[in-house]
Parts: structure tokens; C-alpha cells; sequence
């Protein structure tokens, strides 16, 4: 077709829109299409490490087997995070509770009093994930998110029975600055937590990370370094502990299991 | 033949895109750490630039001069995505280790070189051999510095132990400098160095040349 190719500018305004807006149309559709196809696989692999972030935190990880067999020890339930009670009717494994927060039925506005965490919702309920022996429940994992310098952090945090002393806490998702608030994903800085107490004597929620060193003294049993260059990130890791282990978090709940291990014992 | 083994062969050492052409660097800093990512970053980079040159040169005769940047990015900006989904959903550990590497291959010189200097101008299938020609180029480079990384600063090849560390009762003490970016700055010299002394055409002529000034020139 050497005629069309004579009259054929490619520099017309006319070329110009049909090439800016095809191209746009099929990239837009190709990129579509592959983030449709694959989301499945993709969710299917954060399920997997979400699994596999509260086998590390609950400390029985083991890198060579496989995850969701290890992950039968567990025992999942979901939490009415006002009262407190398990929820038996709703299955914890299908409940999803990042949709669940724009549901109105839900989930509840955080009033501004408890919102140190920055939520502004939260679901009704809640998964705990309860590491067990025989009838006797070893230690809780609660999960927990809050604001962190970027934006939101989600992680677990695994509690002993007495509903009080951390076991460990781990970040599945997060986007805090690299080389500095991403030192929360950092062995050695995570190793501070296990040992330190949620509540002082009278039952308010006190554990922080603290600017700078932890310094000795009566506040030491609920504070662990902070981290350089990331004091915020650190505010929102003291903030998100402080909110879930606090009364409008899992506080009712761990009441509940500490009375009843008291009770028992 | 002759031409598309050129093409091909060429930007391995000849007209290597990081050596001799020093682009491509930062990514070359960032993912070289250990073997596994960065052998994954190498295929992600050649595929992207296979398949961006030979989409931009199909479209070379219609693409208008004066938005040809704008669309050979969407172009390369399109694949890149639909690689970090792949990546993430079939390679998922190693995709968290390259966190937002993938995503600035967008940015990476090389792709969008190839695609002005080549796929602009030669047809769909040449430009794709030079895509491919170029990201194993990068790789060439990418997969020594990560060797030599891993091996001296961990003792370990793509996570198995060769080298026994010290610290888990062997004999070899781990170089912690080989984990940190700036030793990637001095292997990519060494590699530049080598590569010059042994193809001394590749050497460039100074910019400036000193002369020697005598007092009396000066007055």
C-alpha cells in the first residue's frame, strides 16, 4: 500500500491520538488481565506467608517442612473483640478482615479516645491463633495493625497465657523506610520484645519502644530500644501494641483467657 | 546470520551495556547481594527488554516523534508490571527480596537505550535478538558481582554453604563489606578494568590532556 504510506503522516494530531490513546488501551487491559489471572496465586502466597509469620513468631517454624502442616498445631478462632467470647458460627479461616473493615456490619468506628493506633475502623471480630498442648494453651497470637511513618503495619504479636508477657512480635506487611523503620523486620532489634509486659500493675497498657536505649528503672519490664532514624516507626509500633492490647482491642479477650487460666489452675 | 549474531553476541563483552556503556548501575548495586535474586532480576530484566523492542519496533512507523518517550515508557512500563505479578505469584520469596527493583526497571537506561537507539530504527525481530542480546549482557555483569558477593560475604552460592564461616566453627571469616552496596561500585571497576586492559580499543581518549606549560608561553 504505497499510496496510504505517501498520505500518511505520523506526526498528525490525528496519529498522534490514535497511537496515545491504543497504546494506553492495550497496556491498561494487558496489565488488567495479569493482575486478575494471577491474583489467586498471589493471594494464595501471602495466605501462605501470613501462615508462616505466626509459626516464626509463635517460635515453632521449620524452614524444611511444609507450612500447612505445620500449621495444624494451631488452633485459629475468631474473637467478638467487645465481649470478648469466641465466635463459633463464622468459620476464622474464611473470615477476611481487611474486607471486613469497610463493611458497616463489620465493623465500628474507633472512637478518638482509643485511636492512638490511627485505625479510624476496626473489624467486630478478630482472628487469635492459640498454640496448644493437649488442653492446655501454650501461648496466644493476636494479630495487630496500626500507622506506621508510611502506612499501615501489619504483623502478629504472640502472648503467654497469663495474657501479660510478649513471646515474640513479627511484621508481615509494612512500607517503612528501607534501611531504617524496616529495622522492624530486624532479628536483632525483635529479640528485645520477648519477656516484656503488656500491662503494669494496675492493668493499663504500657509497653513502648522508647527513643534512644531503654533505660533501667520500673518501666524497663515494658520497654525495649528504639530504633535510629525511625522514632516514629517506633511511636506506631508502641501505638499499634498499646490499641490492640488495650480495652478497645483484645483486652476484654485476654481478660477473659487470663481469669479462666487463673480460675483453672 | 552474520548480523543477528552480532547483535546477539556483541553486548556480552564487546559493547557490554553496564561495562562499557556504565548504565544500568544502581540496580546493579542493589540486587547483587546473593545469587538468587539476582538471577532472577537478570531474567526479568532480559524479557522486559526482548519483548519492549519488539513491540516499540512494530509500532516504529506509526509512534509520532513528539510523544515517542511517553509511549515507548508505557510500553516498557506495561511488561514491567506484568512481570513483578508473575514474580509475585509464582517467585514470591525472591520477589520480596527485590521489593521495588522490579518495579524501577522502568527506569533502568539500558531498556529505554535499546529502545531509542535500536528498536527506533531495525525491525521487530532484530530488535527483540538486541533486547535479549542486552539483557544478557547485564546478566553477565549482574551474575559475576553477585558471585563474588555472595561467595565472600556469606561463603555461600545461591544459599548453600561452600565456604564454612568462622562463626559456625569453618575457617573462613565472612567480609561484611562484600554485603554492602559500595563493594559492588568496586567489583563493577575491577570488571571495567579487566575487560579495558585485555580489549585496550575500548579504552576512551582523555577528555583533557596536560600539557607541559612553559614559563615564557605563559607571558
Amino acid at each position: 500500500m504505497p499510496d496510504e504510506k505517501k498520505n500518511f503522516s505520523r506526526d498528525s494530531i490525528s496519529n498522534t491520538l490514535v497511537v496515545a490513546i491504543g497504546v494506553s488501551l492495550v497496556c491498561s487491559v494487558l496489565v488488567s488481565a495479569a493482575a486478575v489471572v494471577l491474583r489467586p496465586a498471589q493471594e494464595r502466597n501471602q495466605a501462605e506467608f501470613r501462615q508462616r509469620i505466626v509459626l516464626e513468631v509463635a517460635g515453632l517454624y521449620d524452614p524444611g517442612a511444609d507450612i500447612a502442616a505445620q500449621f495444624d498445631r494451631i488452633d485459629a478462632h475468631l474473637v467478638d473483640l467487645e465481649t470478648g467470647e469466641y465466635v463459633e458460627d463464622i468459620d476464622p479461616e474464611s473470615f477476611d478482615a481487611e474486607a471486613a473493615t469497610n463493611d458497616p456490619k463489620l465493623s465500628v468506628v474507633v472512637p478518638a479516645e482509643y485511636d492512638i493506633a490511627n485505625l479510624r475502623r476496626r473489624t467486630i471480630y478478630a482472628p487469635v491463633y492459640l498454640v496448644t498442648d493437649g488442653d492446655r494453651i501454650e501461648q496466644i497470637i493476636l494479630p495487630v495493625h496500626g500507622a506506621g511513618l508510611w502506612s499501615t503495619m501489619r504483623g502478629f504479636l504472640a502472648v503467654e497465657v497469663d495474657g501479660n508477657t510478649i513471646r515474640g512480635l513479627r511484621f508481615y506487611e509494612h512500607a517503612e523506610t528501607p534501611g531504617l523503620g524496616d529495622q522492624i523486620d530486624n532479628e536483632s532489634w525483635l529479640s528485645q520484645f520477648p519477656g516484656k509486659l503488656l500491662f503494669d500493675a494496675a492493668g493499663e497498657p504500657r509497653f513502648e519502644v522508647v527513643r534512644g536505649k531503654a533505660q533501667p528503672g520500673p518501666n524497663a519490664v515494658h520497654q525495649v530500644d528504639g530504633m535510629s532514624g525511625a522514632t516514629l516507626t517506633g511511636n506506631g509500633v508502641s501505638n499499634l501494641i498499646q490499641y490492640w492490647s488495650g480495652p478497645h482491642g483484645f483486652g476484654p479477650y485476654l481478660n477473659r483467657i487470663t481469669d479462666k487460666a487463673n480460675g483453672d489452675g | 546470520m552474520a548480523e543477528e549474531r552480532r547483535v546477539l553476541i556483541d553486548p556480552l563483552i564487546d559493547d557490554n551495556p553496564v561495562m562499557l556503556q556504565v548504565l544500568g548501575i544502581c540496580s546493579a548495586l542493589a540486587v547483587t547481594t546473593s545469587l538468587l535474586p539476582a538471577l532472577i532480576m537478570c531474567i526479568a530484566m532480559t524479557s522486559v527488554a526482548a519483548m519492549s523492542g519488539a513491540t516499540i519496533s512494530i509500532l516504529r512507523n506509526r509512534i509520532p516523534n513528539n510523544i515517542r518517550i511517553i509511549v515507548q515508557i508505557t510500553i516498557i512500563a506495561s511488561f514491567v508490571i506484568v512481570v513483578d505479578q508473575i514474580l509475585k505469584a509464582y517467585a514470591f520469596e525472591t520477589s520480596k527480596q527485590l521489593s521495588v527493583f522490579v518495579g524501577l526497571i522502568i527506569t533502568n537506561c539500558i531498556i529505554l537505550g535499546r529502545a531509542e537507539a535500536f528498536a527506533m530504527s531495525n525491525g521487530p525481530g532484530m530488535s527483540f535478538l538486541d533486547g535479549i542480546g542486552n539483557g544478557l549482557g547485564y546478566s553477565v555483569v549482574l551474575i559475576s558481582v553477585a558471585i563474588l558477593r555472595e561467595l565472600f560475604g556469606a561463603g555461600s552460592l545461591l544459599g548453600v554453604q561452600i565456604l564454612p564461616l568462622a562463626s559456625n566453627g569453618g575457617w573462613y571469616e565472612a567480609n561484611g563489606l562484600m554485603l554492602l552496596p559500595p563493594s559492588a561500585f568496586f567489583i563493577i571497576g575491577l570488571l571495567i578494568w579487566a575487560v579495558r586492559s585485555a580489549r585496550p580499543q575500548q579504552v576512551e581518549k582523555p577528555e583533557y590532556q596536560i600539557h607541559e606549560v612553559h614559563r615564557t608561553e605563559v607571558i
